[in-house]
């Protein structure tokens, strides 16, 4: 059976992402030991919540450098929403500097249209523009669960690998190497959400 | 495109399911747990469930329903009924429910909604609004005044006023839940719908009066909902989840119609 840690740094429901591995035969632990996390076969990085307090918390419990040594050494990681974004080197979320694995930053939803609420809440399509084995079998018209004010923008054209629609595309699956995250919530988005989670437990970390 | 929800709430009395009519009568029709796996494989696009239970001490039952759900159900799940503190939002949660409902302890309290907004994240609180129409006065000038206590206590606050208190003290999203429509069948209070939505930035959800397909298309259209809130309509087998999904769906109203 695959094994993964999921980071816990004090920032939202880390049980529903543990759940949902189980479903899909990931035996997912989630461990507050960075140790653990440096060294883990895989590493899942979700989180809600607000930047700047999640930032407080992760150097806090030295998650900063447990992370960057996972992503050096090749670790497949999967961040999923806040994980994601505080992945990359700037939120805009009270002007807060992030982890920096992958260059970018992190902007609030500026919509033209004020019939469009914030947060961005609900299910949406998920829509791959480039091949990745963590996303293999995404069919038109597939979506996923979201709920978040701020979007990523990697600053590489080439990370991104996948977008959705809200007012204008946005990237909502980012990926370098042997780290690869998701916006939206594949722990709450039924089987197709189900599937992304398997896919990650079986991939290699190359792409 | 973000699609409109078809969100199912299920009234919860000790671990059992009920469906009140105009909040007085209200009788068991079946496992909650059972109900939920149903709708989740018919393509749900999320679960309300709402404890009715009287007595405080038997509210390890919800816990218990919510932690069996949230290991077979895998879309957002919402829990609201006699939430009363920042423990008993984070209890939910670590049971696994997303996002938990405040309704009458945030207007006798409405720091509960800021308390709870800092301790499990704004989009996660959801201000459940039960409303009732009166004579526009000084007082209520929208016309629509809050009640508590399950409809049965008038509040002489102004509905409109506390959707954008609400928002302001940090809710997420809103249930607009009409206790002129619930139970009638004869479709959502489109009006009331419609002038919470327009007034505030964050998502509203429809609740109260749901009888056929039509009225959901209503409410997500004019009512300008984000989210229609449905119950007896799928509880008792009128309707499946996916048949309404389907119609509206076909009516050109955004809808998730792969699951």
């Amino acid at each position: 059976m695959p094994q993964a840690v999921i980071v816990d740094y004090e920032a939202g429901n880390l049980k529903s992402v543990q759940r949902a591995c189980h479903e899909v035969g990931l035996d997912a632990e989630i461990v507050a030991d960075p140790e653990r996390v440096a060294t883990a076969e895989r590493v899942i990085f979700p989180g809600v919540g607000a930047a700047g307090s999640a930032m407080r918390s992760i150097t806090r419990r030295g998650m900063d450098d447990a992370l960057r040594q996972a992503f050096a050494r090749g670790t497949p990681i999967l961040g999923i929403c806040l994980g994601l974004q505080i992945s990359l080197d700037h939120s805009e979320e009270s002007d807060t500097d992030t982890l920096g694995l992958m260059a970018g930053e992190v902007c609030r939803f500026a919509l033209d249209d004020p019939a469009l609420k914030v947060p961005h809440m609900g299910w949406n399509e998920v829509r791959p523009v480039r091949a990745h084995p963590v996303l293999e079998g995404i069919e038109p018209g597939d979506e996923f669960y979201f709920v978040h004010a701020y979007y990523p923008k990697p600053r590489d054209e080439a990370c991104v690998y996948a977008v959705a629609e809200y007012e204008r595309p946005f990237a909502c699956a980012v990926g370098m190497g042997n780290y690869f995250a998701t916006q939206f919530h594949p722990e709450k988005s039924g089987r197709v959400g189900l599937r992304l989670i398997q896919r990650f437990a079986e991939w290699n970390g190359t792409c | 495109m973000l699609s409109k929800r078809l969100i199912a709430c299920l009234d919860v009395r000790d671990g059992k399911l009920a469906k009140s009519v105009k909040f007085v009568d209200t009788k068991d029709i079946g496992d909650p747990v059972e109900k939920a796996r149903e709708y989740y494989a018919d393509g749900l696009d999320e679960l309300v469930f709402y404890d009715i239970t009287a007595s405080s001490d038997r509210r390890n039952i919800m816990l218990d329903v919510v932690e069996r759900v949230a290991e077979q159900v895998f879309i957002p799940l919402s829990v609201g009924g006699g939430v009363r503190t920042v423990a008993d939002a984070t209890d939910l949660r670590l049971a696994g429910a997303e996002k938990i409902n405040v309704n009458s302890a945030a207007v006798q309290r409405p720091e509960i909604i800021s308390e709870c907004a800092e301790a499990i994240g704004n989009q996660n609180v959801v201000l459940s609004m039960d409303i009732r129409r009166v004579e526009p006065s000084t007082a209520l000038p929208s016309g629509y005044e809050i009640v508590i206590n399950g409809g049965r206590k008038p509040m002489g606050i102004d509905a409109l006023w506390w959707a954008e208190e609400g928002e302001r003290l940090g809710a997420g999203e809103l249930v607009v839940n009409s206790i002129d429509a619930d139970g009638t069948r004869d479709g959502y209070e489109i009006n009331l719908t419609r002038r919470i939505s327009e007034a505030v930035r964050i998502p509203v959800i429809a609740s109260g009066g749901a009888g056929k397909p039509e009225h959901l298309k209503e409410v997500l259209i004019e009512g300008r909902a984000d989210a229609a809130l449905v119950a007896s309509m799928v509880h008792y087998g009128d309707y499946r989840v996916s048949e309404l999904k389907r119609y509206l769906d076909h009516e050109g109203v955004k809808m998730r119609m792969s699951w």
